[in-house]
């Protein structure tokens, strides 16, 4: 028998298992309340968002409203542009360093590699002062690439694929060098291929964090045409619709949807990918 | 054969971009705090000079700045050990077969995507007086009413709740994936030795998911120090700064007060902070190293 279908001695039975599958389930309905509120409140008219009828009518009025209330088809179209230019930026220049520091012996590397590391302490998150005085420099306030600068060169991204890199077989490389081919066509030919399932691990987890990412994008930005979702839902909800919860609730909805529809579709490989990224 | 100095030339060629763009705006921005620690703010007429220590003196007699630190301290007291203890119970509920256990993974896991900005919106719904759910739920069993967010009782409290809600999903599948990776037979020879649950989980799971354990607290140390969006949403630092974090206090002196050589201060101090828990984790990554 394999090690998956072995019956585990300390498996919960009978009584314990009851009391176990009840707990597990009270704590997950708890835990997914606040988010079947929201979507109660976001598909219901505002008179019922805390009466909870089961007649209540569906409605989709609030989405509407929300929609014609802030531009948020430019804001979903700035942070599109944003998480892919941040992710294909950070492929690129992660690949490249990740290969270096995977496969070549040169002065100062281990210096190097403790440069790179140091950022998955000291993220650009915490240097926001500074970060905002250079993009005043560079003229890039107020604009994408002045949320994405920061973050396109990613300690996280080298350390991931240098892991990768690591357990492809040296063989391979030799094989490909003696047939004569140069460093670049063995990165693309043979060690990229090997870590599509790592690419794409790093692509989920980057994504999301860079769709999520609020302060820094608050600071850099101010007008409509740089915004990303997260700083037009905050001045959308914190501005003078009044207090509105279904509106708000339909709008924290919408910005959040792309990413939950993802989840709920291919929630294995989210939830792999999270794992991949976090242990490397 | 490739001669190792072209060789080297070729390493530094690919590390150029990545390292250029780490420059500019991690090790540059950091040494540029420090430096601008050491000046004064530029005003119109009053142009930016060094004034040694000062910012760091007007720090140490700062209330708004002991007070965000204190109030640091204790939300990732009150995030952490909670988070970590919540995670690890539902790794271990979703790793026994129990019915319906798909959906109790999908809804621990889901905060964990979902924008904080978003949810803190929903939370702050919940929290509202009279009107949010928490109220009316109270008012619904007769209970006195109180303002969560607006006392400073329980604001930072209402924040922790948050906080835990949004990161015990996260640390959750870490366990998950651990107690995976634990080899089935031990749990048989457990069981023959005759060793209960409990102690199974404390003599075998426990000690053995400590690399874990140590990797979770690390990651939620810093997030501890590094989570602003739900302050922003829900209280900015309210009432009285009883819910101010360090870096939301840095966000404010920086961007709202635009005093940015205290901002640098502040941010030198968490650097500084941030560094010692870097050195610790180096020191454990080192050894983790060896393991494999």
């Amino acid at each position: 028998m394999s090690a998956q279908t072995r019956p585990d001695p300390y498996a919960p039975k009978g009584l314990a298992r009851t009391l176990e599958a009840t707990g597990a389930g009270l704590l997950a309905v708890l835990w997914i309340s606040p988010l079947v509120f929201a979507f109660w409140a976001a598909f219901h008219p505002p008179e019922f968002t805390t009466r909870f009828a089961l007649m209540a009518p569906l409605t989709l009025d609030n989405f509407t409203r929300a929609w014609g209330a802030a531009p948020f088809a430019r804001y979903f179209l700035n942070t599109f542009i944003l998480v892919t230019m941040i992710f294909a930026c950070q492929a690129v220049l992660c690949t490249l360093a990740a290969y270096a520091f995977a496969r070549f012996e040169f002065p100062g590397k281990s210096f190097a590699f403790a440069l790179v590391l140091v950022q998955l302490m000291i993220m650009p998150d915490v240097l926001i002062v500074e970060n905002y005085r250079t993009m005043g420099m560079l003229g890039a306030v107020d604009s994408l690439p002045g949320i994405a600068l920061p973050y396109v060169a990613s300690a996280f991204g080298v350390f991931l694929l240098r892991q990768t890199f690591l357990t492809v077989p040296r063989e391979l490389d030799d094989a490909a060098r003696v047939e004569g081919a140069s460093a670049f066509q063995i990165l693309m030919k043979i060690y990229v291929p090997l870590a599509r399932p790592v690419y794409i691990a790093y692509g989920l987890v980057s994504i999301s964090y860079h769709w999520n990412n609020f302060l820094w994008p608050l600071i850099v930005t101010n007008s409509v045409e740089a915004r990303p979702l997260t700083v037009g839902l905050q001045i959308f909800s914190s501005g003078d619709q009044g207090v509105d919860w279904s509106i708000i609730c339909a709008a924290t909805l919408m910005t959040s949807a792309p990413l939950l529809i993802g989840f709920l579709l291919f929630q294995r490989q989210f939830v792999q990918s999270f794992m991949r990224a976090g242990i490397r | 054969m490739i001669r190792p100095a072209s060789r080297a030339l070729t390493a530094w060629l690919l590390l150029a971009p990545a390292m250029t763009f780490l420059f500019v705006f991690t090790h540059w921005p950091a040494l540029a705090s420090l430096m601008e620690s050491f000046m004064s703010t530029a005003r119109p007429r009053r142009p930016s000079r060094f004034v040694g220590m000062d910012n760091y003196q007007q720090a140490l007699s700062d209330p708004v700045f002991w007070k965000s630190l204190t109030n640091n301290l204790w939300f990732a007291l009150g995030t952490i050990p909670a988070s970590i203890a919540l995670a690890l119970l539902m790794a271990i509920w979703v790793n026994d077969r129990l019915p319906g256990r798909t959906f109790a993974r999908m809804a621990y896991f889901t905060p964990t995507i979902l924008p904080m900005i978003a949810v803190a919106n929903i939370w702050l719904f919940f929290f509202t007086p009279q009107y949010g759910l928490i109220e009316q739920i109270a008012s619904a069993l007769g209970l006195p009413s109180h303002n969560w967010l607006g006392s400073g009782d329980t604001a930072l409290g209402a924040v922790i709740m948050v906080a835990i809600w949004k990161e015990a999903g996260f640390f959750m599948i870490f366990y998950l994936a651990a107690l995976q990776a634990i080899s089935p037979v031990l749990a048989e020879a457990a069981n023959l030795e005759g060793a209960s649950r409990w102690t199974y989980f404390r003599r075998v799971q426990f000690p053995l998911l400590m690399p874990t354990t140590l990797f979770v607290l690390i990651n939620a140390v810093i997030n501890a120090f590094r989570m602003v969006d739900h302050i922003i949403v829900m209280t900015r630092g309210g009432p009285d700064n009883a819910t101010a974090l360090l870096m939301f206090y840095i966000y404010q002196v920086g961007f709202n007060f635009w005093d940015t050589a205290y901002a640098a201060a502040l941010t030198t101090i968490l650097i500084v902070m941030l560094a010692l828990i870097a050195l610790l984790q180096y020191g454990w990554l080192e050894r983790r190293v060896h393991y494999q």
